[in-house]
């Protein structure tokens, strides 16, 4: 997880990284401590390094045969084949030629650093089930950096993230967007609060056990009627602090006697930023008539969404595509309904590429995010164009969550998240032989490796 | 895992698997290019044989729903309808040897620790469409165990995904018998959550010893009576017939072939012992997580595994759990099985053979082995289907691309030599059955 996490067992590249002086090494503790006081622009790497013969993926602008890609403070600092790229003299190069190196994976959802053993509550931080309205409660605030699961999924080439709570909540709590390795949770939480799910997909409604024991909300309608209630009660907490505000100023004119603060509403507050439009909310709905409730009461209060999931709306895919935005597909491996060919999951992502729809894969898991490319070429075999579901994964997650400036594409200026891989990044049999984050080369080990290493003597 | 959180937790704990599909129309016994024909052959394939390795441009020649010949060319009549597979790869049918699908809510007959009597077969819903997503998938023989919540729990039913048929069309003939064992945290969870015996490990096999200790002696008193009439004791009284206890008996007397959900090294190593204890043979360790730990003591004793290729942290016996698993146990002489446990993952079990491939570097035969010869053999029926042999039964699949990849997904499925999937089918890609009718 962190820089000095560095096991001594290394993968060839990794090995070769470290002769070269490139890799982090273990360091004594006060280095360590010393690193931890800095900030993120010095956990970027100053030397210049090199990625020389590689096959490139820009995900912006093609494919580069015998690329290179130079990585200087943290930034890519140069992209194109070889012969039209400088090289810094004093770089480090890394012989990439057989391999292919494309932008770090963004996943669209995870629960990172929410859980560690799923059937341990204890290490279970995933969602707030003692009402369905929870928009104050902050991923970031139980973001654990130091969870095995993290490297585990960053060994793959995962890079960056959105971490949500789990969706048994109408409004479960609030998205951090994170970085998949740095020094402690500070460097790591790129964006806090980043986004809000909305889920409407009637896994929400308290309605299990006996009829007599059921709680409000059971039904949709009760769902619904707690939702609009909610935002209205934050556009009527947004109005009485306006008005105290104005009271206040004409007050300090005019001489007179301060009028008194309202109480502060926190459930309130964390709604205003996303009833103002000025954050996204992620509307999760699966059927035809979730989603077209979901979508009107978003409207209603003129919310900026995306949408999640639609497992189930085939039916209704051009109004999706009306709706002109974009869509967290899946997880496609949803099984279809009863009456459903057994492809009807699989297909929606190419059925929504077709009408135009952005598109977005996310792994939904915290374990398996490390699979969040098989997903991806998973949907080619059922008609997703390859480079339409390699842009899921990087560049198109990057417009969707505000980071499209500094990733999802082997640019020059962006963050140097870089994969290097054996292969096609979307084929399940493809190894990560080395991943760089803001430049630096990760150590290629985890607690997995090390048990592997440890047994296969 | 937000989005299927109780659901993917619910399948990973076989003892509370979701509920089954419901029942469905009427059958059709349409017709597909096979249908009916006793002479099939299958040209222009890559052949993967699983077991000797690939023909360029090869093809097969089914007779009577068996393979009759392989090879570059074979000899078959002039009238057998053939299928171009148009250069297309050729594998053997998937075998998953680790399944709950079509069992509808009744995996667990959780009342009572020890139920060797319970028969799967009892329960196998044949219309469940897990059966058709599977085999859309290249499933064409599962193996149905009961859950986990018991350390005894009941004796599996193989089937094939002959999706359309009738129940007893789709029970694989003459299978051997299979009985599901568990250790670990599923039966100490559930009986502990309800105060009773068992609630620790010790307490598990407590339970497990008692019940064999009591199949010896009810062995013995039938023995006893047996004698006695053998001699011609007029007044020999026979004893009751247990079905518990019979069945129990026939995993002493190696008519049962016992197969046990275990996650952990030691547990593994202490069901060996017992199984030494009262004479009676592993088949093989399900999910053996941490068989790479003691893969050496597994392959002494020729128990096979069945594992995931890459599940882990989802329960506290799952944490050591590694993706080089199945290739560090493959080394070390241990037969691995690649299965799926999961309605979901059971759809795409070849993608879980390519990881393999990368986690440790399984040989493309190696992987495809995985998902059908070595689980064929740990569900006793390799002689039968698992590889491209003559004389096997003619489970095949045509894929539209690489099968050990995420691109490659079935375009048809063979079983006997019949078609049951085609993908350039409308409607459901069934040849056997038609949603409605």
């Amino acid at each position: 997880m962190r820089r000095s996490a560095v096991s001594s067992q290394h993968s060839a590249v990794s090995t070769r990284l470290e002769r070269s002086g490139l890799a982090p090494r273990r360091r004594p503790l006060i280095m360590i401590l010393i690193l931890l006081t800095l900030s993120t622009l010095a956990f970027a790497q100053d030397e210049a390094v090199v990625l020389k013969g590689g096959k490139l993926l820009t995900v912006s602008h093609g494919v580069i045969e015998n690329g290179v890609l130079v990585m200087q403070g943290g930034k890519i600092t140069a992209v194109g084949p070889a012969g039209a790229v400088n090289v810094p003299g004093d770089a480090q190069v890394i012989d990439a030629s057989g391999m292919t190196i494309y932008p770090g994976l963004i996943d669209s959802e995870t629960q990172l650093g929410l859980t560690e053993i799923s059937a341990e509550t204890m290490t279970n931080d995933l969602v707030e089930l003692s009402d369905e309205i929870m928009p104050h409660m902050h991923t970031a605030e139980a973001f654990h950096a130091e969870s095995m699961l993290i490297p585990v999924a960053r060994l793959n080439g995962i890079t960056n993230a959105v971490v949500a709570p789990e969706s048994e909540d109408t409004l479960p709590g609030q998205d951090s967007f994170i970085q998949l390795w740095g020094a402690s949770a500070t460097e790591m939480l790129l964006i806090r609060d980043n986004a809000l799910p909305l889920n409407f997909t009637g896994d929400q409604r308290r309605n299990k056990g006996a009829f007599e024991k059921r709680k409000y909300p059971s039904t949709r309608m009760g769902l619904a009627a707690q939702l609009r209630q909610a935002f209205i009660d934050a556009q009527d907490y947004k109005a009485k602090w306006s008005d105290y505000e104005r009271k206040k100023a004409d007050a300090a004119q005019n001489k007179k006697p301060e009028p008194l603060a309202p109480k502060r509403d926190l459930k309130s507050e964390a709604l205003i930023p996303y009833l103002e439009g000025k954050k996204i909310i992620v509307l999760a709905a699966e059927s035809p008539s979730d989603l077209e409730t979901a979508v009107n009461l978003a409207n209603e209060f003129k919310l900026k969404f995306v949408l999640n999931h639609i497992s189930h709306s085939q039916p209704v895919l051009d109004y999706v595509a009306g709706l002109k935005v974009p869509v967290i597909v899946g997880p496609i491996y949803e099984l279809p309904k009863e009456d459903e060919r057994y492809d009807a999951v699989y297909s929606l992502p190419a059925q929504l590429y077709k009408r135009g729809v952005k598109i977005v894969f996310a792994s939904y898991s915290a374990h398996n995010v490390r699979n969040l490319p098989d997903a991806a070429g998973f949907a080619t075999a059922f008609g997703l164009p390859h480079d339409e579901a390699l842009k899921a994964i990087t560049i198109n997650a990057a417009e969707v969550w505000g980071v499209a400036d500094q990733l999802g594409s082997l640019d020059v200026g962006k963050t140097a998240n870089v994969v290097m891989a054996n292969g096609d990044p979307l084929d399940v049999k493809t190894d990560v032989k080395q991943v760089f984050i803001q430049g630096r080369a990760v150590p290629m080990t985890d607690r997995q490796t090390q048990l592997r290493d440890e047994y296969s003597k | 895992m937000r989005f299927m959180s109780t659901r993917k937790l619910a399948l990973h704990c076989a003892w509370l698997m979701t509920l089954a599909a419901a029942a469905f129309g009427q059958y059709m016994f349409g017709q597909s290019v096979t249908s009916g024909h006793h002479d099939v052959v299958i040209k222009n394939a890559t052949v993967m044989t699983a077991s000797h390795g690939n023909i360029q441009n090869g093809s097969i020649y089914i007779k009577d729903g068996k393979i009759a010949a392989v090879g570059a060319n074979v000899n078959a009549p002039a009238d057998a309808v053939v299928i171009d597979a148009g250069g297309k790869y050729l594998t053997p049918g998937i075998v998953d040897s680790h399944s709950h699908i079509a069992l509808d809510d009744d995996v667990n007959e959780a009342t009572s620790p020890v139920t060797p009597q319970m028969i799967m077969k009892d329960a196998f819903d044949y219309q469940d469409k897990a059966i058709y997503r599977a085999l859309a998938g290249g499933v064409t023989t599962s193996l149905l165990l009961h859950g986990s919540a018991n350390m005894i729990g009941g004796q599996a039913v193989v089937i094939k995904h002959k999706f359309g048929e009738s129940r007893d069309a789709m029970l694989f003939p003459n299978a051997p018998g299979s009985i599901k064992f568990a250790s670990g945290e599923n039966p100490k969870r559930v009986y502990g959550s309800r105060d009773q015996l068992p609630s620790t490990r010790m307490g598990n096999f407590a339970v497990q010893r008692q019940a064999l200790v009591e199949a010896q002696d009810y062995m013995r008193e039938w023995d006893n009576y047996n004698e006695k009439v053998k001699r011609g004791d007029k007044d020999a009284t026979m004893p009751k017939h247990d079905l518990k206890l019979e069945a129990l008996a026939d995993v002493l007397r190696g008519k049962l072939m016992v197969q046990i959900h275990c996650y952990r090294a030691d547990e593994m190593l202490t069901e060996m012992a017992m199984a030494k204890e009262f004479g009676y043979k592993l088949r093989a360790f399900h999910h053996a997580v941490e068989a790479y730990k003691v893969a050496d003591q597994l392959a002494a004793n020729n128990v096979a595994i069945a594992t995931w290729a890459d599940w882990w942290g989802f329960k506290q016996e799952a944490w050591d759990a590694i993706p080089w698993n199945a290739v560090i146990a493959m080394r070390k002489g241990v037969r691995v099985a690649i299965k799926s446990d999961s309605e979901d993952y059971n759809r795409r079990l070849n993608q879980d053979a390519a990881k393999i491939m990368r986690y440790g570097g399984a040989t493309e035969e190696e992987a495809l082995k995985m998902i059908t010869l070595n689980a064929a053999w740990i569900v006793g029926v390799d002689d039968r289907v698992g590889s491209i042999d003559v004389g096997k039964d003619a489970d095949l699949v045509i894929w539209d691309g690489y099968p050990l990849s995420s691109f490659g997904v079935p375009e048809k499925v063979l079983i006997d030599g019949e078609v049951y999937f085609d993908r350039s089918l409308p409607g459901l890609g069934t040849t056997r059955y038609r949603e409605g009718e």
